[in-house]
């Protein structure tokens, strides 16, 4: 599938083209696995998908492939493929098990899109789109730059909260007619393993259905993780999932735990006026993130912002707001574990991760046994028993295995599942995957980190190298008066080889994908050099980050046949 | 109130180190400089103030040669190597990893040859010890050798602190009885930014956190009174005979503050007003207590009564913060600085009241007790040298309100009327700053006629 280099037909045109004849619509379907992260463009594939496959019917009898969903499942089956919940990894195997003809069924017991369309990075991108909007008004230094003169700017709650949970129903609606419009079945209730290949489904205490699948998915995702001692209310305590509902906009906010979701909340907190305290565990802020953009972004997100941090503590104890007193937290030493510090504030936001949603799942039916919840998957998501063999038939995708909590990973994994179960092996690269975080500016990542690209480099004895570039050189940001960022690259200079990028910027989420496709597709910098970029845009960044790289090797590939102009 | 000022202290102490008032060991180090050098703070952006050693690439003893690189310097923009420009010796490091030090200090001393190691050890020791000997003299007991400004300098701020210590034990359950601090992470930020200790500010937040605001007012508190030097100080200057005299934490909030009053685009429009009819007045109830103060502050808060957008200020340089009560400030000289008692809603309580308050303020302020919210509530401000037998002055406009007025002595003067005939009347001058971003050339012209007006027909006085 890596073959089908589908970047010369654009959704448009196919669009011009649909109905001419079927090899066209294998090709827009495939077009359309593209489309599927974290239902982001859905309405560009929904609205073709709702016109084309109505001309289209009378063709489809042609293939089997080519229907909406397999309609004759394998022998002795109800189902080829079923998997256990719809949120974004299930939507992604699901949408590519019809491509593959395979009849798919979803379970899904609570709302489609799961955490990321409901509860996780698609409210939370338009609270962001929001926190972005009110730090550009307020930023009168910034305005007056541009020579723009705005009067005080301020914000609705409601309206603000509203936006959030519209776009959450828009893509969640998007989502469900996707699945429909496909003849996905989706069936309603909570899913349990039973045996081997056979599911039940149903409401609790209801009646519930046996069905029989030839391959099972659980994609059963991830809900808030809750340390011990932590009392959750859901007004004064909260986690992500009240947060983005944003009923309250408190004056004084802790945030426990810097990663990612500890990040974007505390710019959406701060852009609308909250002052925010970090307490995190390791002893620096945003663990996991690149040192050095770690650090930039410290300069940028937190230092000159109302934020302030306590690290290398652990929160024993949160008690939520009663009786007119307010949030307390008591905060011991990570290390000594002796009591450091009380807090009282107005509220806090237990950012401290995700925990996999793995309970009732009927794991003991198949002799599986979670480890700290995530359920043990092989490279190629299959499930592992309590004996370390492989169940057959069964594979884990997304958060509930832990491999890679995104996502979009999960969808990949999906991708990959349905890959292996239609008879081609698969092995996802998650090295090729990205990551973003939506501050303002946004952080980006693939690959590895410099410390861990190093650590590889001494045990495989290997150099690498470092190139970065800044985003005081790019035109486009400069024009947009951002150009506060850098980007980084880390690489192997004998053979070309991208080990990962960093980027800390304007659109930082929008321009990584260059680099994550560069790894995917196993290009290497002697060659991707070559390619050319818009003027002015921000993807010279990239570009200039590429050239910038000192690589030994010539051209590996240059273009095999000169295109005449 | 030797740990108050400690504290109040410690965030400087890099500029202290620099300008510490203990001459001689700089005198006797100068003379043995050609050989130990000192590494200073470098400015690595135009903005830099200060800068945060990351790390020291070097340690103590080691080897170093011209362009290598020795300490790694966070600034506000970016981490960066510091190389030495000299070959020689790191023989000491006076700013440790993590610490802050203001550009052009020094943080290291590097000897030339590995003999001079001890001698630049034990002269960065002479420096660390005389800065913080600045930072203990603070009480006056522990160092009487020091010069004498700064201990009535450092009293003034003591005092301002303590009278504001008690009300935070109160009013946040989280202090544990005053033990600890509760302040809001905007608020930590800016009390470091502008120096304020916060063990000294009330906080009027939720469940009485220290908030931003509460910040900013104890810094125009102890800074609003700042329109001329105060007799105090001018006695004390003679004292100090050469060198340079570390600000207090007041006058270093003073000197942030003038700076900033230049970011404000002020006019000045000066009246003459006849106060024979005041001063008639004057004498007529002054056994009841009624101070020249009172008239004043009373006659000026009625004008403002009618003249609003003088009571006004701009605050975000996009509008109007009308004022819904009328609170004169009257700048009054103390040791070693100024404080502004208020007179609030002076347009309201009467004569009699408005004096017996201005009494007891003026008691508190020498006592040093007046609140926070006595001293850092004006709306407008007065500023009286008259006393002095100043004629006219003019006064720089306290940041964060819109008007101030500066009152002259009142004089017998020599008239001559419209009807052509020459006569003596007393009369004082009064000169207006103001921000004109909200008030206007006519809009003062019609307030100071109104206040002539009172003052000249002071009937309305006595209600």
């Amino acid at each position: 599938m890596h073959s089908l280099s589908l970047s010369s037909s654009s959704p448009i045109t196919v669009r011009s083209s649909a109905g001419a004849s079927s090899s066209d619509l294998f090709f827009r379907n495939n077009n359309n696995s593209q489309l599927r992260f974290c239902g982001l463009r859905k309405e560009a594939f929904i609205s073709t998908n709702a016109v084309v496959f109505k001309q289209l019917r009378p063709k489809m009898k042609v293939s089997a492939s080519l229907s909406g969903n397999g309609t004759t499942p394998s022998k002795g089956f109800d189902y080829d493929l079923v998997i256990i919940g719809a949120g974004v990894g299930g939507h992604g195997a699901a949408l590519h098990a019809v491509e593959k003809g395979l009849k798919t069924a979803i379970i899904e017991g609570d709302v489609v899109g799961g955490t990321c369309v409901n509860r996780g990075c698609v409210p939370s991108k338009a609270l962001l789109a929001v926190s972005g909007r009110m730090r550009e008004l307020q930023n009168e230094h910034h305005m007056k730059s541009f020579g723009l003169q705005v009067a005080a700017a301020g914000y609705d709650r409601q309206g603000v909260a509203d936006h959030a949970e519209n776009l959450a129903t828009k893509i969640r609606n998007n989502l469900t007619n996707s699945l429909k419009s496909l003849g996905v079945d989706i069936l309603t209730g909570v899913g349990t393993v039973v045996g081997p290949q056979k599911v039940k489904y149903g409401k609790v205490g209801g009646s519930e259905t046996v069905i029989t699948a030839k391959d099972i998915i659980i994609a059963t995702g991830s809900v808030p993780f809750v340390p011990k001692g932590v009392e959750v209310d859901g007004k004064t305590v909260i986690t992500s999932d009240h947060a983005l509902k944003l009923e309250t906009v408190p004056e004084w906010i802790v945030i426990v735990g810097s990663g990612y979701i500890g990040l974007e909340f505390s710019d959406v907190y701060t852009a609308l006026g909250s002052e925010v305290t970090f307490v995190e565990a390791l002893d620096q802020l945003m663990p996991g993130f690149d040192p050095e953009i770690g650090k930039l972004a410290q300069r940028v997100l937190i230092n000159p912002r109302k934020i302030d941090y306590h690290t290398g503590v652990f929160a024993t104890k949160i008690t939520p707001a009663k009786d007119g007193k307010p949030v307390t937290i008591e905060l011991i030493d990570a290390k000594t574990k002796e009591p450091k510090d009380t807090l009282e504030v107005d509220a806090a936001l237990i950012a401290t991760g995700r925990a996999p949603f793995t309970q009732g799942l009927g794991l003991e039916n198949v002799n599986v046994e979670t480890q700290r919840g995530f359920i043990p998957v092989d490279e190629r998501m299959r499930v592992i028993d309590s004996k370390g063999k492989l169940v057959p038939h069964l594979y884990c995708i997304g958060d509930a295995n832990g491999k890679m909590m995104l996502a979009h990973a999960a969808s990949a994994q999906g991708i990959s599942v349905v890959e292996q179960v239609s008879g081609k092996d698969h092995v996802l690269n998650h090295l090729s995957i990205p990551a973003a975080c939506f501050t303002h500016p946004e952080i980006s990542m693939v690959g590895l980190t410099e410390p861990q690209a190093r650590e590889k480099a001494e045990k495989e004895g290997f150099e690498i190298g470092i190139a970065k570039t800044s985003f005081k050189a790019n035109t486009k940001a400069l024009a947009e008066n951002e150009g506060e960022g850098i980007a980084k690259l880390i690489y192997r200079p004998d053979n070309g080889e991208i080990l990962g990028v960093h980027i800390f910027g304007m659109h930082a989420a929008d321009l990584i994908h260059e680099a994550s496709n560069a790894i995917a597709l196993g290009t290497r910098i002697q060659d991707i050099k070559y390619a050319v970029h818009a003027h002015p845009t921000l993807s010279e960044v990239i570009d200039e980050l590429f050239k910038s790289a000192k690589v030994k090797t010539e051209v590996s590939s240059a273009v095999s046949e000169p295109v005449p102009v | 109130m030797a740990h108050l000022l400690n504290s109040s202290f410690t965030p400087t102490t890099t500029s202290l180190r620099r300008q510490s008032p203990s001459l001689p060991h700089r005198r006797s180090t100068t003379q043995i400089q050609a050989k130990i050098r000192e590494i200073f703070m470098p400015a690595l952006s135009s903005t830099m103030t200060e800068g945060k050693i990351v790390s020291w690439i070097k340690s103590e003893g080691e080897k170093l040669s011209k362009g290598e690189s020795v300490v790694v310097v966070e600034s506000d923009k970016a981490d960066m190597d510091v190389e030495t420009f000299y070959d020689g010796y790191l023989a000491a490091i006076m700013v440790e990893e993590g610490g802050v030090a203001a550009v052009g200090s020094a943080i290291a001393l590097l000897a030339e040859t590995e003999d001079e190691i001890a001698l630049a050890v034990s002269k960065a020791k002479d420096q660390s010890s005389s800065s913080s000997s600045v930072e203990t003299s603070s009480s006056p007991a522990q160092e009487p050798s020091l010069s004498s400004p700064v201990e009535s300098n450092s009293v003034a701020v003591a005092a301002v602190k303590t009278a504001a210590a008690p009300v935070v034990v109160s009013t946040h359950p989280a202090s544990d009885g005053g033990k600890r601090i509760v302040a809001s992470p905007y608020a930590k930020k800016l009390a470091k930014e502008l120096n304020v200790d916060l063990s000294g500010v009330v906080g009027s937040g939720p469940m009485g956190r220290i908030v931003a605001k509460d910040v900013e007012a104890a810094v125009v508190a102890s800074a609003v009174a700042v329109a001329e030097p105060t007799p105090v100080a001018s006695k004390q200057t003679p004292v100090v005979e050469s060198g340079s005299v570390p600000f207090t934490t007041m006058q270093g909030a003073v000197s942030r503050n003038m700076v900033e009053s230049l970011a404000v685009p002020t006019f000045r429009v000066g009246y003459t007003i006849t106060t024979d009819a005041l001063d008639a007045l004057y004498k007529k109830i002054k056994s009841k207590g009624v101070t020249m103060t009172a008239l004043l502050a009373k006659a000026t808060a009625l004008a403002l009564a009618k003249h609003p957008v003088i009571n006004s200020s701009c605050r975000d340089g996009k509008s109007f913060t009308y004022n819904s009560n009328i609170n004169v400030a009257v700048a009054v000289a103390i040791d070693g600085g100024l404080i502004t008692p208020v007179l609030q809603n002076a347009d309201k309580v009467d004569i009699y009241s408005l004096s017996r308050k201005w009494k007891e303020l003026v008691d508190k302020a020498r006592a040093k007790q007046l609140q926070p919210h006595e001293y850092s509530t004006g709306t407008f401000t007065l500023s009286n040298l008259g006393m002095f037998g100043v004629d006219r002055f003019d006064a720089i406009l306290p940041p964060g309100t819109g008007a101030i007025m500066a009152v002259g002595a009142s004089e017998p003067t020599v008239v001559a009327t419209k009807d052509g005939r020459i006569g003596m009347k007393t009369q004082m001058q009064v000169n207006v700053t103001a921000d004109h971003r909200v008030i206007y050339g006519a809009d003062l012209a019609q307030f100071l006629q109104t206040l002539a007006k009172i003052i000249e027909d002071p009937k309305d006085l006595t209600f």
